[in-house]
């Protein structure tokens, strides 16, 4: 048995998590989500990308604010970076609204997060 | 060929440009870096000096002197910040008392006006920021504080609006004598000159090598300062000076022409003239020397440290002679404190000097000496309504703490000596000079200045050539 | 002759947008935000990341999202704004005078005031760090704004000064967009950053953070930053001579502190706290000068965006109130003081007959502490009110609510200290 001390990322206050890598319990947890979160971190750790994509079409900005609808595998992100740089969105674009559907097949779609 | 080649254009080239730019001449400046007014110009303590301080008899004296009249009038004329706030020079113990009467005595001998000694109580009346310690004071009030680079940049420019070729990134690097002048490599391009001004500043002694043996070595000195907020600007009225001692002139403390505080400097040996980096020795030395005259400055309300390498020499005094086997060859070196204020009765000098070695001076009908500029932040309400709703730039501010708008960049932009830098622009309108220093405004000085040059704005660099600021775009193969 | 509104809110970021808003419901219709960007939203449009609004939307969502919804809420109501406008001065009888390229100079007369001007970034010249000056030097806002809105890289090899927030995101933005982060470097004995930026920013991505530690000199002889060595700290602060490493880099981002921006409130003769660099304000965020009102990073620096909006919130409401002579102006009944760990509170003075049940108190601790309890003790020494807290920490606000009822038993000045558990 073996216990990993981490800090959930989940809100701000920052939790000082221990899990245990074989049962997956969770202490030092003050909410579901930092459970949730800490078994997570030991099975399949995941993260929102925020990053942006070229726009085109819109005066004055040149960069489109963009997030993961939800978390990604944390071992994709460098991979989910270059899908992004490979995408040029052209204006009218409005919050939320599908920037690359299924982002290297995770399910999880990248969206935009700015309205131009 | 040239009549006269002018090798710097910091103030002593700028100022020599001036005083040619009124004869109907060819005259060129050649300037190491992209801008003028880059070295020891743009980084010493700003003051015009009184001229109580050099030796009786020397060129030092007489320069200074004669330069702290002639400062204020220019800076009248062509619209360069400079006010004649008067300077104290401390004392604190007997010694102290004793250097400030030797001191008015070599003013008075000097010509300085209205020296005055001040008992403790007077100084401190007139300045109650100051340390209680203090024993007396010698006032001079000629003595006043200016913008050391645009006093540099309005003589330059008028120069240039006269006549005068300024060609910048033109590093000299080699000069040969030739029939009847000079031929000189600058930049990798060749130019040919009857007579030759060194103003080299701090490399003074390397321009003179090209040509004659060796007969000065610069030791060049290196100063620290503190730059305050303007929160800061008004602790004193007048330039606080100390009386110089064994380990130096002393640390001073002033207000600035744009309202800020400035503290320093130290003086310490240094490789090169570029080596301007700052210490924490030297800035710790600052402030422990400036308690000892105002004990009350902030240091939290610091914007800005910056070092400046003074062009000292072996000689005492300022070299400013033709060169012996270089008939027309003429040196400004060894240009320290006073350099300053000196420097317009150096450019007459230097004038004076080439019209000895045969240069012949024949008056311009047409010599304009003047210049102005728009100062949005100090116009009237009714002034700055007016202004923008003749040029609706003038109301776009582009720098939040010093209050420049876009109109005044522009300005700079289309000036007789265009900046290419972010900092040049700064030195012309001042944006980025006030606590955010340009955190806000640099990228849309930067911007402007891509714009208006039609260049990428990655290529427009902070100031020097190198000193680039962006490195790449994103979202370009392998992210940079 | 001046234009009038009933309140002109000066600053159109987070707190400029929740008082405008506030101000709104709250009965104001006349109502000029004053923005001198191109667009509202202040600061969050360059903070692209997510962490926004878990308090105040009960959700994630990203700089520029959070900006939207109040943007979006404004345009529901009949709030004019003026952006690409400058003020430039602010007088103590509520006159503003302002500057744009399309209306030229504005000579404007409010009812109300609130000021939102956000902060700044201390630099480089703010903290004194020896060695070369040559570029690639930035504050680390200001690299996110080249880098996020501008799509600029400012640099591949990186060191960031500071564990500020600022700092901790920018280490994984570079990182993300290519650049090598070599080390955050923190004087501090704990980072001043949110600890889940800690985890999600550096340990992520495998980059050191260096506690106590300083950098002591920057190298940069050809116009580019070329190395830095950075240095231990001791206890004071002062580098430890033989404990210097170098990093050869191209970029020093600074996330060295932020600074409220109060150069038109002390042009107005607003009266500031030394201690926040902020304006001192009453419990309902109103300044020295009656009718001014102050709310967000303009008052004090803030962790959260959810606490700027719910301060601002109060400072817009207080102004309706003003306007519709609901409230009192004057003087305090109560003041406000700091004990011991407590470096500041916002509100600084209070006026009863403004507080309706209870009022917020905003403060920050000045170490790291497992766990605590914060004391509210009255001019006598009788305690007020205590709360306990576990884990307080100078980079994280503290608020707690402190009833009328109580307040009005209470003699002279309240003082607010915080005591360590011991272990």
């Amino acid at each position: 048995m073996a216990i990993r001390k981490m800090i959930c990322i989940t809100c701000p206050r920052g939790c000082h998590l221990e899990v245990d890598t074989e049962t997956l319990e969770v202490k030092g947890n003050t909410c579901p989500k930092g459970a949730e979160y800490g078994r997570n971190e030991i099975t399949d750790p995941r993260r929102v990308l925020t990053s942006t994509v070229r726009l085109e079409g819109a005066p004055g900005a040149c960069r489109l604010p963009v997030k993961t609808a939800g978390p990604i595998p944390k071992g994709l992100l460098f991979k989910a970076m270059d899908a992004l740089n490979a995408v040029t969105v052209t204006a009218p674009v409005a919050v939320g609204q599908v920037v690359i559907h299924d982002l290297l097949g995770t399910g999880v779609d990248l969206v935009a997060c700015k309205q131009f | 060929m040239v009549d006269v080649a002018i090798i710097g254009c910091g103030v002593i080239g700028a100022a020599t440009a001036f005083s040619l730019a009124r004869y109907d001449l060819s005259v060129m400046v050649l300037e190491r870096e992209n801008d003028v007014a880059t070295g020891t110009t743009k980084a010493n303590s700003a003051i015009v000096h009184a001229g109580y301080d050099p030796e009786p008899g020397t060129l030092m004296a007489r320069l200074n002197v004669e330069g702290n009249r002639m400062v204020k009038e220019l800076a009248k004329q062509l619209d360069v910040p400079c006010k004649e706030i008067g300077s104290l020079v401390l004392a604190f113990d007997e010694r102290d008392l004793e250097t400030i009467k030797e001191l008015y005595r070599r003013g008075v001998a000097n010509g300085v006006p209205d020296l005055e000694l001040l008992s403790a109580e007077q100084a401190l009346a007139m300045e109650p920021s100051l340390s209680k310690e203090v024993k007396g004071a010698l006032l001079a009030p000629s003595a006043a504080i200016v913008s050391p680079w645009e006093l540099c940049l309005a003589l330059a420019e008028v120069a240039v609006k006269n006549g005068v070729e300024l060609r910048r990134n033109s590093p000299v690097t080699a000069i040969e004598k030739i029939e009847g002048g000079y031929r000189i490599t600058a930049g990798g391009e060749v130019v040919e000159a009857r007579m030759v001004v060194n103003a080299a500043g701090a490399e003074a002694d390397r321009i003179h090598d090209l040509i004659a043996p060796h007969a000065f070595t610069t030791l060049p000195s290196r100063g620290e300062y503190y730059l305050m907020d303007k929160s800061q600007g008004a602790l004193v009225d007048h330039v606080i000076f100390q009386c110089p001692n064994k380990d130096g002139k002393g640390v001073l403390v002033s207000p600035t022409v744009h309202g800020n505080l400035i503290v320093g400097p130290n003086a310490e040996p240094v490789e090169g003239p570029t080596d301007v980096a700052v210490t924490a020795d030297g800035l710790a030395f600052v402030k422990k020397q400036a308690a000892k005259s105002v004990p009350g400055i902030n240091y939290r309300d610091s914007i800005r440290n910056f070092a400046g390498v003074r062009a000292v020499t072996d000689q005492p005094d300022f070299i400013i002679a033709e060169v012996e086997g270089a008939p027309g060859f003429i040196d400004l070196g060894g240009i320290k404190s006073p350099g300053l204020t000196s420097a317009p009765a150096i450019g007459e000098e230097a004038v004076k000097l080439l019209e000895k070695a045969g240069l012949v001076l024949t008056e311009k009908p047409n010599f304009v000496a003047e210049r102005r500029r728009v100062r949005f932040k100090e116009l009237s309400s009714k002034e700055k309504a007016a202004l923008v709703a003749k040029n609706p730039a003038y109301g776009r501010i582009i720098c939040r703490c010093e209050t420049i708008s876009e109109g005044e960049i522009l300005d700079a932009l289309h000036s007789p000596i265009p900046p290419v830098s972010i900092d040049g622009v700064k030195r012309r309108c001042n944006p980025g000079m006030g606590r955010c220093q340009g955190g806000f405004c640099g990228p849309r000085v930067q911007e402007i200045i891509a714009r208006e040059l039609g260049v990428p704005q990655q290529e427009i660099p902070q100031d020097k050539a190198g000193s680039r600021i962006l490195l790449g775009r994103t979202k370009e193969k392998g992210g940079v | 002759m001046s234009e009038y509104h009933d309140l002109i809110v000066v600053g159109g970021g987070p707190a400029g947008l929740a008082a405008a808003c506030a101000a709104w419901e709250k009965g104001v219709k006349d109502i000029l935000i004053i923005e001198r960007d191109k667009e509202l939203g202040g600061i969050l449009n360059q903070c692209i990341h997510n962490g926004f609004g878990l308090t105040y939307f009960k959700e994630e969502l990203t700089g520029p999202e959070y900006a939207g919804r109040f943007i979006k809420m404004l345009y529901d109501t009949g709030v004019t704004v003026r952006t690409d406008t400058m003020v430039l001065n602010i007088s103590p009888d509520r006159r503003v005078q302002a500057v744009n390229t399309h209306d030229g100079f504005l000579d404007l007369k409010a009812g109300a005031i609130v000021l939102a001007m956000g902060c700044r970034e201390r630099t480089r010249g703010a903290i004194g760090i020896p060695g070369d000056r040559p570029a690639g030097v930035l504050t680390a806002g200001a690299a996110q704004r080249y880098l996020n809105i501008e799509g600029y890289m400012v640099g591949k090899r990186v060191v960031i000064l500071g564990s500020g927030d600022i700092g901790l995101i920018m280490a994984r933005r570079m990182t993300l967009e290519g650049a090598k982060v070599l080390a955050c470097v923190e004087v501090m004995p704990y980072s001043g950053g949110l600890n889940r930026n800690i985890v999600q920013c550096l340990n992520d991505f495998d980059i050191p953070l260096y506690l106590s530690h300083t950098i002591t000199d920057i190298v940069g002889k050809n116009g580019r930053v070329e190395k830095v060595v950075v240095s231990e700290v001791d206890e004071n602060r002062a580098p430890i001579p033989g404990t210097e490493m170098e990093f050869e880099c191209d970029t020093v981002l600074l996330s060295v502190g932020l600074i409220p921006e109060n150069e038109l409130s002390r042009t107005a003769g607003i009266e500031i706290n030394p201690r926040t660099n902020g304006p001192v304000v009453y419990e309902n965020m109103e300044t020295s000068l009656p009718g001014v009102f102050a709310a967000g990073n303009v008052v004090h620096v803030h962790d959260l965006v959810d606490f700027v909006t719910a301060e601002s919130q109060r400072a817009g409401r207080a102004a309706a109130d003003f306007l519709a002579g609901r409230s009192v102006s004057g003087d305090a009944d109560l003041e406000l003081a700091c004990g011991d760990h407590v470096n500041y509170t916002v509100p600084r003075m209070l006026r009863l007959a403004n507080i309706d049940k209870a009022v917020g108190v905003f403060f920050r601790v000045n170490k790291v502490m497992a766990a605590g309890t914060v004391r509210v003790t009255d001019a006598a020494g009788a305690e007020v009110a205590a709360f306990r807290r576990q884990h307080m920490a100078p980079g994280e606000m503290e608020q707690i609510q402190l009833p009328k009822v109580l307040l009005e038993k209470a003699a002279g000045p309240i003082t607010i200290s915080v005591e360590e558990a011991s272990e």
